[in-house]
């Protein structure tokens, strides 16, 4: 990455929000990160926990359940559920905590905008690094799954990009919220958003367990979506219904980064 | 203005509260900060009961009691929840003993004014631990309610998991206070939090029986204190702990406890007498 | 080591004859109701040294902000390097460095890492940032900490590295907000010292500042702003010279209040003013005034007779009270 390489980030409507500059805030965390890589390297070991501690610990506790009409031992379950649920997390974890602390904290952004950049270029090079980061980790998870006999069908492989859609559709929505935040305590609100739907989204156990009603709640969670999208790929269990799923998360995403592109500019230049 | 415009007499001075130690005035600087939050704080210390105990343990508890009927001989929902509570008295330890205290001594200062004033660094710390301690009451007392109301009660004992809570809570506050401490910057926590506290409450027999583990992993989770908080809460909640274990798992606390406390001791002086 | 050096073979754009680098006119500045920046009008040359006087709440950094297209302008023009900020505010930054009244330096790099990310977001080649950010680090003598991070420096030397950073891009135009507050005298002179040089080098730089000696120093021309206005604009001398005397004699008495013989130095100088410990006499003639102040049997505690200074233009066209 020279100054000379041109490669232009185009692909519309990302390119409404920014430019090639974007990706030098890119840069930018991989000169953070080069500095504490531990935390880094952390961030792979959160949802292998998860699957050891839920899915081995429980795996005789719970029995086997199905995924579309394939019966799954139920680590094998979790897994998917783990890989979405993680996917959503990293890239909340970006587009909130880490955004609010650059925003108002640190005000690590107004010194960039006295540079070339703008505000856009900001949120995109946020985004793009909230999504490298956060594949490299599903990347590594998949990789954990496959080896521990947890992938179900060679479909698996698209298991990955749909992380990375999934991690885009809560950076758009985390970037959005986090444009409306004043203070520390407005986490609060974040976790009490993100945990009830980390337990209830069928990430640990189908939603037939529910009754009616709120199983159309539950259907109606991002988080849900994504689970059911990388539990359908896993498994290899192909329906229209994915193509819903993802449908669901990509227009999430974009609304998200809508609101946050109108948001920014406001709060950056004042 | 008075402040402004009289003469600086003796008598005019505050009357010195004799006898009461002076670490209760560090106690009540977080009580009276507390009156700002304490709402939030209080609703989420009923709500996160609510939602964990009625997603893992009556949720993924109705496909174990399919599978397997009962976990330690009652329902998953009895077992789990007495583990949470313990689970729960760390993670709200270990939060105040963090963030709080790095703010304290770094950001807002909070410890240096206090140290401006007739306070000891002894006085800051026991202040500050003291008021930990309140909070890891009101938590598991919550707790204690909440489970009450999902009637997985099942010992005359089980009030006493309240005390137990508290003391699994301070085996983390009272070492964590230490680290916090001797820390720079809050980049360390992260790092506890990852491979530390939420191993801990993944492993550590809140969500299954230890004996689900492989055995090297089961001597691992014996060593850390959180299992034996788990234990303990579970055993008076659920009954059938005999005095041999209560004792045990006592004494393992407290000595974790005692020793975090005398780290936290020399960890603040290092930090705050200068 | 001299900066030009490091900065001697780059080549410089010539303006095109005369222009000038910013010109304003009628320019606005509106928060929601509130006005902070009400009309104004300026330019500055290139190569010129130009500083925004003012008291808290005067529009000075609202008025710097706009000139570094950090801030969109709500009414009249505006003209950055013959651009319009609006619409060419990438490519103005790219030529402009700024140093922020609070020092925004990220936290999360060291001080090297500092320079060289800033660099990039210039889109400069990585090779040429890491040897202007050796320079540039011996210029503000901050070599030694150059693997530290920023957390671990004091403010003198925070300020030394923002201004270090601002410099990374090799800027035309360098905006200073407030470069010296909270510094110690010794990190003061210092970076009177380094703007000094750059000012030699070309460098056009545009100033705001609480210090009356620094606007003295550092600025050929100064505006002096109130409530969003300019309430003067001109060379120190030329303001001096316009707004105050030529001398000023202080007058203290003792336990006398003030106000009690002031009736009686009516009319003695051109301009008296009257605070709570002293009396000010403002005269062409300072021994003059003082000796007819003696004529009239008054009996001061203590006398002074200075030169005018920048400082009482300042107060006299802002006013003694504060504004916040």
């Amino acid at each position: 990455m020279t100054a000379t390489v041109t490669t232009p980030l185009r692909i519309t409507p990302l390119s409404i929000l920014g430019s090639r500059r974007a990706l030098r805030l890119i840069e930018r965390n991989i000169y953070v990160y080069r500095r504490s890589w531990i935390i880094f390297v952390s961030g792979f070991f959160e949802p292998f926990f998860y699957l050891l501690s839920i899915g081995v610990g429980l795996n005789k506790l719970v029995g086997a359940l199905h995924i579309g009409n394939r019966l799954v031992a139920y680590t094998a379950y979790v897994a998917p559920g783990l890989l979405a649920s993680s996917a959503m997390n990293g890239a909340l974890f970006d587009a909130t905590f880490n955004m609010f602390f650059r925003l108002k904290i640190a005000k690590t952004y107004d010194a960039i905008l006295s540079t070339p950049l703008g505000p856009n270029d900001v949120a995109l090079g946020e985004l793009g690094w909230s999504l490298i980061r956060g594949s490299t980790y599903s990347g590594v998870f998949i990789v954990v799954m496959a080896l521990f006999g947890y992938v179900l069908s060679p479909w698996a492989i698209l298991c990955l990009p749909a992380a990375v859609l999934i991690g885009f559709a809560f950076a758009g929505v985390g970037l959005a919220a986090t444009s409306f935040m004043r203070t520390w305590q407005d986490f609060d609100k974040v976790s009490l958003a993100i945990i009830p739907m980390f337990l209830f989204s069928a990430t640990f156990y189908p939603l037939s367990v529910y009754p009616g009603w709120l199983q159309l709640v539950v259907r109606a969670t991002p988080l849900y979506q994504a689970v059911a999208l990388e539990r359908g790929l896993d498994a290899g269990a192909l329906s229209a219904s994915l193509v819903g799923h993802a449908a669901y998360l990509a227009v999430l995403g974009l609304a998200g980064l809508v609101v946050t592109s109108r948001r920014l500019a406001r709060l950056l230049l004042p | 203005m008075s402040a402004l415009g009289g003469t600086v007499t003796a008598a005019a001075r505050a009357p010195s509260h004799l006898g009461r130690p002076r670490w209760l005035r560090s106690l009540a600087y977080w009580a009276y900060r507390y009156k700002r939050t304490w709402r939030g704080s209080i609703t989420t210390s009923f709500l996160y009961p609510v939602i964990y105990l009625a997603a893992l343990g009556v949720g993924l508890g109705s496909l174990v009691n399919h599978h397997v009927h009962t976990v330690s001989g009652v329902g998953y929902l009895e077992f789990l929840a007495p583990g949470l509570l313990a689970s729960t008295a760390m993670q709200v330890g270990a939060d105040e003993a963090m963030y709080p205290v790095m703010d304290a001594i770094k950001w807002g200062r909070t410890y240096l004014a206090m140290l401006a004033t007739p306070l000891t660094v002894r006085d800051v710390l026991r202040g500050h631990l003291a008021w930990i301690t309140f909070r890891l009451v009101t938590v598991c007392a919550i707790y204690l309610a909440i489970m009450e109301a999902f009637g997985t009660l099942r010992s005359g004992l089980a009030v006493l998991a309240i005390p137990a809570g508290v003391l699994a809570g301070l085996a983390f506050v009272a070492p964590i206070m230490a680290f916090a401490g001797a820390q720079q910057n809050d980049r360390g926590f992260s790092a506890l939090y990852r491979f530390g506290l939420i191993p801990l409450f993944l492993f550590s027999g809140t969500f299954f029986p230890i004996s689900q583990l492989p055995r090297w992993l089961q001597f691992v989770a014996w060593a850390t204190p959180l299992y034996h908080g788990v234990a303990l809460c579970r055993g008076l909640a659920l009954g059938g702990l005999g005095v041999g274990p209560a004792v045990v798992h006592t004494a393992y606390l407290v000595v974790v406890v005692g020793i975090g406390y005398w780290l936290a001791t020399r960890s603040y002086a290092k930090r705050l007498e200068i | 080591m001299d900066p030009s050096d490091a900065f001697g073979a780059t080549s410089r754009v010539p303006a095109a004859d005369g222009e000038p680098l910013v010109v304003a006119s009628g320019l606005v500045k509106r928060f929601g109701e509130f006005v902070a920046v009400d009309g104004v009008d300026f330019s500055i040359g290139r190569g010129e040294s130009y500083g925004f006087l003012g008291p808290n709440g005067a529009g000075k950094t609202s008025t710097m902000r706009m000139i570094a297209c950090m801030s969109p302008v709500s009414a009249g023009t505006l003209r950055v390097l013959g651009r319009d900020p609006d619409r060419d505010g990438p490519e103005i930054r790219s030529r402009i460095g700024v140093v922020p009244q609070e020092d925004t330096l990220d936290l999360e790099l060291t001080v090297l890492d500092n320079l060289l990310v800033y660099g990039r977001y210039f889109d400069l080649p990585r090779r040429v940032i890491r040897e202007r950010a050796e320079e540039l680090l011996d210029f503000v003598q901050l070599t030694e900490r150059a693997r530290d991070r920023v957390e671990s420096l004091s403010g003198g030397m925070k300020r030394r590295l923002t201004i270090a950073r601002s410099l990374v891009s090799d800027p035309e135009l360098l905006i200073l907000d407030e470069p010296t507050t909270g510094l110690d005298p010794q990190a003061r002179h210092l970076l009177w010292d380094r703007l000094y040089r750059l000012r030699r080098r070309g460098v056009t730089l545009v100033i705001t500042t609480h210090y009356m000696d620094e606007a003295e120093q550092l600025c050929e021309r100064l505006a002096v702003m109130d409530r969003g206005r300019f309430a003067a604009e001109g060379a120190p001398r030329d303001l001096i010279a316009k707004y105050s005397t030529r001398e000023v004699v202080e007058l203290r008495f003792g336990a006398t209040e003030p106000a009690g013989v002031a009736a009686a130095l009516e009319g003695l100088a051109q301009r008296r003013e009257v605070l709570p410990d002293r009396v000010l006499l403002y005269s062409d003639d300072g021994d003059a005034t003082l000796g007819e102040v003696h004529r009239l049997g008054l009996t001061p505690e203590s006398t002074l007779v200075r030169r005018s200074s920048l400082e009482d233009v300042f107060l006299h066209l802002t006013g003694r009270t504060l504004v916040e």
